[in-house]
């Protein structure tokens, strides 16, 4: 096999792996900052990111005909899914979880389960009722466009692009740096503002932090405020990323996502982005097995396509589990008695 | 913040409540049912009714009727009755009425097997989840492996499967066989020697690297008997054309019940040091991997497509003595099914209240109470998990291949996760730990799956301004969750509490607690310890005795 046609194959599968791993990524990282604080998994997290996406598809048509700026119209999706998503989600967690607080812990698990199944049928009756199920984006002009193909105006990362022979939309660069930029803000309020060190305190210990005078219910709310707009942030670059969206396709991700949360470490912001990047390459990985198989000459590998890609997280998950079951940067979690 | 829920009096001070005897409401009701019930099955007397005909025709009556026949059963156990009349209406409707009231309406048959299977089903998930407190969300990977096991084999696909290996021999052939037997025999008797060595002296690394290269020959030398045994038998395929004999049915029930008992075992191996949440993200995601094989594996499961015809046995004598009785060539099947269905779920309604009571049974409720505290106490932890996995599956498997002979047709579709979580909805809505709880929510969920939620639907396709896409009966993932949310909010006990669960959810009313100050593990502390099966204690003894 040719050196030269397989390289640049597997460099577009790999970065195609890591644009699809950003969306992972701020996904996971909804679940994480929630478990991190309640030792909960939202279930209702994907339905949460779904609601984002929903939301976003629902901005892009009514700016379809305006002749707004692509950006400006990709902007105010993106306000409007997290403030959607981030209240329903602090809505969630007022009326299902919050009562539950300090029953055993499978009682929440089951609640959060219903409440994904509850989402998952009213976002579909609301889109229903306007006749609507799949969900396609129709994203402002330019946002499919290849990047930096035609012309050589935008040298030199787009001739360097071109040269290792990658295949990139200007919608995975957007979607790369919207990424990049909730992560830094992210970054930024969990570690550097008072808000920040009051959401670690009550992630540490409750009770305590409650002793010391932070409210830790409504640091709770907080943080599923912030866990339901990054959702909403994934959800729009979640649609912009696949372009078709119904109301019960956030059961997929969210369960990728989810991995990469518990792959990462559960609890930890790295982790659930180093999580999130290395599903979605293996993932790609999984997906293109056949070629592969074909061009190595191993036949055994050519059955393994597309339709088995979505084993691939579950098997990274049983053998993360078994093996570190704190995940790649997760701290351990002596338990106590 | 506390559980909302009506203020309880202390048990250990209230006295029992002396139920009113109501043999005669029980009789009563259950006659007004049966008739009620076999008049709405009985087209011609319908037809003489004129416009009470036509409403006891509407769908959503009809599913009224059947649950308030079904409920018959139900208040046989809860009231207060003479115990003949309880024989009476338990043997009389199960056995008399609804086959009879079947045999006008084969549907009704239908929705009673349905019934008894979900019902098996979550007698089997509420070991695992109720008893155990191992919460699976892949449950019906059980059932799909039951399902699938015997339907490769009583269906052409098991012909087209010899055919393959008949026309892709590779270099199989009884040589191969020879050595995969050796190679078989070999490895399983040295992974027991090695055993055996770990009984005696602490295992080393050496001595469990060999463990790991025995049990991959020992699936190496299986692979390569199985295969060869599939080549070597691809001769008869023309002759497996339709399957094999349907004779055998009762050879696979057995297997049926084996195959998914093993694969409850390989699966929970390695899941099952995992606790809580991590265990149900796991079981959900290894649910996800068999429905996806089912899916892809289109030599066996015939991919998407699913397998059709699936036979059932062929049982002369039954077929003859209930054509005496008058039901029709296409009933036979059915209330076959019906009565091995009754008959298996007795069974293991038998082998529940039996493990429940046993040193198992208590292990297990130790283990859901406190994991830590019940290893300490030399409880086997891995051991006494397994046999809840074990047993919950081999239950969803004997009733995957019941399932799989009523339909005549399965496919992946069957088996996805919303399946996993309509039967744990069913364990929720019962009572987790409670089994007549179990059945009535098995019965609730599948009768409002079946009827209500269609029978709703098809009232509804009338009229104009709601659209088709808004159809009740596209709502059942809403009506789970909201049955999952509602019953953990209110009554996390269930409709019908096993007495020791709903001690334990209600316990800050009985002693104080820390639970309520937001520690997440408060439940696992303190609290007196009752045995796990029945009660010792009368719930009017005081404590500490009389003096």
């Amino acid at each position: 096999m040719e050196l030269s046609v397989l390289l640049p194959f597997i460099v577009n599968v790999i970065v195609g792996g890591l644009i699809l791993g950003f969306v992972y990524a701020i996904i996971a990282l909804g679940y994480t900052m929630v478990y991190g604080v309640l030792q909960l998994i939202n279930f209702a997290h994907s339905e949460v990111f779904i609601t984002g996406a929903v939301v976003g598809f629902e901005v892009f048509r009514i700016l379809q005909d305006s002749t707004m700026n692509g950006y400006l119209k990709l902007l105010i999706a993106l306000i409007a899914a997290m403030l959607v998503s981030g209240l329903l989600n602090v809505l969630i967690e007022r009326l299902a979880y919050r009562p539950l607080r300090g029953s055993p812990r499978l009682v929440p698990l089951i609640t959060a389960i219903g409440v994904s199944l509850i989402l998952q049928d009213t976002l579909r009756f609301l889109e229903g009722l306007q006749g609507r199920f799949d969900l396609t984006y129709t994203l402002p002009a330019g946002f499919g466009d290849k990047f930096c193909s035609t012309n050589s105006t935008c040298a030199p990362v787009g001739d360097f692009l071109r040269t290792i022979g990658v295949d990139v939309q200007l919608k995975d660069v957007i979607l790369v740096v919207v990424s990049l930029v909730s992560l830094a803000v992210l970054n930024y309020v969990v570690n550097r503002t008072r808000l920040g060190k009051a959401i670690r305190a009550v992630s540490q210990d409750r009770v305590t932090a409650g002793l010391m005078g932070i409210d830790s219910n409504l640091m709770i709310s907080a943080t599923f405020l912030i866990g339901g707009a990054l959702g909403g942030v994934s959800g729009v670059l979640f649609g912009l990323k696949f372009g078709t969206v119904n109301a019960y396709s956030g059961f997929d991700p969210g369960i990728i996502a989810f991995t990469a949360a518990v792959l990462g470490g559960i609890g930890s912001i790295p982790g659930a982005v180093l999580g999130g990047l290395l599903l979605g390459v293996i993932q790609n990985l999984i997906g293109v097995m056949n070629i592969f198989g074909n061009l190595l000459g191993f036949a055994n590998l050519s059955t393994i396509d597309a339709s088995y890609s979505k084993i691939g997280p579950f098997i990274v998950l049983v053998l993360i589990l078994i093996f570190k079951p704190t995940g790649l940067l997760g701290k351990s979690n002596v338990e106590k008695v | 913040m506390t559980v909302a829920t009506p203020p309880q009096a202390n048990p250990t001070v209230r006295r029992p409540v002396v139920k009113p005897d109501r043999t005669v409401w029980l009789m009563l009701f259950f006659i007004v049912t049966s008739v009620l019930l076999l008049v709405s099955h009985e087209p011609d007397v319908l037809r003489n009714l004129g416009p009470l005909g036509s409403v006891l025709r509407n769908k959503v009556v009809e599913a009224l009727v059947v649950s308030l026949f079904l409920a018959n059963v139900l208040f046989a156990y809860l009231w207060k009755a003479a115990n003949w009349a309880k024989l009476i209406v338990g043997v009389g409707s199960l056995l008399f009425v609804l086959p009879l009231a079947g045999q006008a309406d084969t549907s009704l048959l239908d929705l009673s097997i349905q019934v008894m299977i979900f019902a098996a089903l979550a007698l089997g998930l509420n070991i695992v989840v109720g008893l155990a407190g191992l919460l699976d969300l892949g449950y019906v990977a059980f059932f799909a492996v039951g399902a699938y096991t015997w339907s490769i084999f009583a269906s052409p696909r098991f012909g087209e499967v010899l055919k393959y290996y008949g026309s892709n021999p590779g270099t199989t052939g009884s040589g191969t066989l020879a050595l995969g037997l050796v190679l078989t025999a070999i490895t399983a008797g040295s992974m027991i020697y090695i055993r055996g060595l770990h009984g005696r002296v602490a295992p080393t690394r050496l001595s469990n690297l060999s463990f790991l290269l025995a049990g991959f020959g020992l699936l190496a030398g299986i692979l390569l008997v199985g295969r060869s045994i599939l080549v070597l038998a691809s001769g008869s395929a023309a002759a497996l054309a339709n399957g094999i004999n349907p004779g055998f049915f009762w050879l696979f029930l057995a297997l049926s019940i084996m195959a998914a008992a093993i694969v409850g075992v390989l699966i929970g191996l390695p899941v099952l040091k995992l606790k809580g949440d991590y265990l149900a993200i796991i079981t959900l995601g290894l649910g996800e991997v068999i429905r996806v094989l089912a899916n892809n594996l289109g030599l066996y499961t015939a991919g998407s497509q699913g397998i059709t015809p699936i036979e059932s046995a062929s049982v002369p004598w039954f077929n003859s003595l209930v054509g005496a009785l008058g039901f029709g060539q296409d009933q036979y099947y059915l209330l076959f099914l019906y009565v091995l269905v009754l008959i298996v779920i007795a069974v293991i309604l038998l082998v529940n209240v039996r493990l429940d009571k046993s040193r198992i049974g208590r292990a297990w409720i130790a283990i859901r109470d406190d994991e830590i505290a019940a290893q300490a106490m030399g409880v086997p932890l891995m051991q006494t998990k397994l046999i809840a996995f074990a047993t919950g599956a081999s239950f969803a498997g004997v009733m995957g291949m019941l399932f799989a002979a009523k339909q005549t047709f399965i496919s992946p579709e069957s088996f996805n996760l919303l399946q996993s979580i309509t039967v744990l909805s069913m364990v929720v809505l019962g009572g987790m730990g409670s089994f007549s709880g179990v059945i009535l929510g098995a019965a609730v969920v599948t009768l409002l799956n079946l009827r209500i939620l269609p029978g709703l639907g098809e009232a509804s396709a009338n009229v104009p301004w709601i659209p088709q896409e808004v159809n009740p009966a596209n709502f059942n993932r809403f009506i789970f969750g909201a049955i999952l949310v509602a019953m953990m909010l209110l009554r996390p006990e269930g409709l019908l509490p096993n007495k020791r669960v709903a001690r334990e959810l209600h316990h800050e009313d009985d002693q104080e607690d820390e639970s309520k100050d937001g520690n997440a593990s408060g439940l696992n502390q303190g609290g007196d310890v009752y045995s796990a099966g029945l009660a010792t204690i009368k719930e009017d003894d005081k404590p500490g005795g009389n003096r």
